[in-house]
């Protein structure tokens, strides 16, 4: 190999280690502005504890407004609503592998129906069960 | 069904949750808001079973079949004066699933997406804690209102020395197991965490006395409502969380208005219950002494109220314990064939749990625009001939609005002391929940009905059909 060759072969190497600088540093830009947008993200917690504290409000409103007379159907159907719980019980019975976990997501939704079938079903017979004068 | 569609449908079964609440802003509408209800919850339930990678039917059917077919069953005979107990024993399944699916959520995060097992982050697992012990709390707590309302065990509040000392030990050690949780995700520790929850949860509720289950009841009530939510925080499950929130809103305005209806704070229902400060108790209760009380017979009743022209009637607890709901409103209708006008008044605190009086006037038919609330009534005893107080004590001791010293004082009472006469229907002449002589009995203008509430009442209508 002569020298003049060397050169040559040097100054292509030079040029292709440039190009791939300026693609690095492209990359890089990139790489920076996914960053910045990553960091844009709200942290899912916040998320979850503004729907959470937004859902206290709703909740507190609405529940004022209910008639004292009421207030026992009002625990009877809170009451399953909270057997809402279900959901996480079908999804450690459904989704699971882990036999234990399987079994504990069982209990749960043997617990929660229970609650829900019951507490629905009550709340409805002593709903039934307010008349008005002559009804 | 991708994420976002689940998500979607949750929102939608959020909303019919709200709109269940907000129908029980009147009877018309209460019917349909439960039916919403029952809607959000099937959608909720569907949308879950929809998620890829969903397995096991076989025993979901089976286990909602089962636990669906006990819950129907009971709640289908269950007689309404036991409603309390009812309400109680399901607040307690619910704290038990939330421990349930905590423990899940633990053994297999991977099916709630939060990494793999040993890997949890601690916000997880802080989220978890908190969701258990609360849950915990809530099942233990619920199992002793639920015995002390079934007469398993007495109502009367127990306490032994150092109580609130042991108590606090107890919450400080498990803020340490959970801080140790959270740094090792041991299994073990977990379990320590959901037993001392169990005995924290038996330990509050036992120096609660009978007559303060409404506020027990409430507050297990808003309890499963937060552990609902502490379990939705675990596994990020957006509907857990509204729903819970939802519950947990509505078991503290309950608890607050019992409380107001008391006019006690939370923390002094919480504490222990009435009569155990026997000094304020007793020099009350002493004045009593052997002074004499006029006593009447059926008869005696059945011809002041025939003479009446508006008549109130005033229900207590003795009422759902002697079943007398129906004989009350027999009473009410041979009266109203008088030209008799009859009313009833209702004290936020009579019962066992809210609203407990309305169910039972209800279930007896008693037409729910008869039956009016503290405010709307007070001023209706000035008018009234006759008060016809039925297994009610202490709501009516007009010591709490005179006497500073009794432990009653301040707490809103039906003042039927402005009606013309007060028949009181009682077994004997036993002070109320609250220890306190009740100085009505006493008056020249009451009349003592001695015998079970639903004895007298009937006995009273025979009297007036002649």
């Amino acid at each position: 190999m002569n020298p003049s060759q060397v050169a040559e072969t040097a100054g292509s190497i030079a040029r292709e280690a440039q190009a791939l600088a300026e693609r690095a540093r492209a990359l890089a830009a990139e790489a920076a502005g996914a960053a910045a947008g990553t960091g844009e993200m709200i942290e899912p917690f916040l998320f979850l504890l503004s729907i959470f504290l937004l859902a206290c409000f709703v909740g507190y409103y609405v529940v004022w407004n209910v008639t004292p007379a009421l207030h026992s159907p009002l625990m009877g159907v809170t009451n399953a609503i909270s057997s809402v719980i279900i959901v996480g019980a079908l999804l450690a019975l459904g989704l699971a592998e882990d036999p234990l976990a399987r079994l504990f997501g069982f209990i749960a939704v043997l617990l929660a129906s229970v609650n829900i079938f019951g507490g629905f079903i009550v709340t409805q017979r002593m709903l039934s069960m307010f008349r008005k004068k002559g009804k | 069904m991708s994420a976002s569609v689940t998500a979607l449908f949750y929102l939608v079964a959020s909303v019919c949750f709200i709109l269940a609440l907000r129908g029980l802003s009147s009877p018309e509408t209460a019917r349909q808001g439960n039916m919403l209800g029952i809607a959000g919850m099937a959608i909720a339930v569907f949308a879950t079973l929809l998620r890829p990678g969903m397995g096991g039917y076989h025993w979901i059917i089976l286990a909602v079949a089962a636990g669906g077919g006990v819950g129907a069953y009971i709640a289908t005979r269950i007689q309404m004066t036991a409603l309390p107990q009812l309400v109680a024993a399901f607040h307690s399944l619910v704290g038990m699933a939330a421990v349930f699916v905590a423990a899940a959520a633990l053994y297999s995060p991977q099916s709630f997406g939060l990494g793999l097992p040993g890997t949890m982050k601690s916000a997880s697992l802080i989220e978890m804690s908190l969701g258990l012990a609360i849950g915990a709390i809530t099942f233990s707590g619920s199992v002793i209102a639920f015995a002390k309302l079934q007469g398993l065990m007495s109502g009367a509040p127990i306490i032994f020395p150092n109580q609130h000392m042991l108590n606090a030990v107890l919450g400080a050690v498990l803020v340490l197991l959970v801080i140790l949780f959270v740094a090792t995700e041991s299994r073990t520790l977990f379990w320590l965490i959901a037993l001392l929850s169990f005995a924290i949860g038996f330990l509050i509720i036992i120096p609660i006395g009978g007559a303060d289950m409404p506020v027990v009841v409430s507050m297990l009530n808003s309890y499963s409502g937060w552990a609902a939510c502490g379990i939705g925080f675990t596994v990020g499950n957006l509907m857990l969380i509204i729903a819970g929130a939802l519950v947990a809103a509505s078991g503290a305005i309950l608890s607050y208005i019992m409380c107001k209806g008391m006019n006690r704070s939370i923390i002094n229902v919480l504490l222990g219950g009435f009569g155990t400060d026997s000094a304020a108790g007793g020099a009350a209760g002493g004045a009593g002494g052997d002074r004499a009380v006029r006593a009447g017979a059926a008869e005696d009743a059945g011809f002041i109220m025939k003479n009446a022209s508006k008549v109130i009637i005033v229900p207590g607890y003795g009422m759902a314990v002697a079943q007398a709901q129906h004989a009350v409103r027999e009473m009410a209708d041979t009266l109203k064939k008088e030209g008799v006008e009859v009313k009833y008044a209702i004290h936020p605190v009579a019962g066992r749990m809210p609203g407990h009086m309305n169910v039972l006037l209800a279930e007896a038919n008693v037409p729910y625009d008869e039956v009016f609330e503290l405010e709307e009534i007070n001023n209706d005893f000035s008018t009234a001939d006759v008060a016809y107080v039925i297994g009610a004590n202490d709501v009516t001791n007009p010591a709490a609005k005179t006497d500073p010293k009794s432990p009653i004082y301040g707490m809103p009472i039906l003042e039927v002391d402005k009606a013309k006469t007060v028949l009181f229907v009682k077994r004997s002449m036993a002070s109320g929940y609250a220890g306190v002589d009740n100085e009505l009995f006493f008056r020249p203008n009451t009349m003592m009905l001695f015998g079970d509430a639903k004895k007298m009442t009937e006995e009273i209508v025979q009297s007036l059909a002649h």
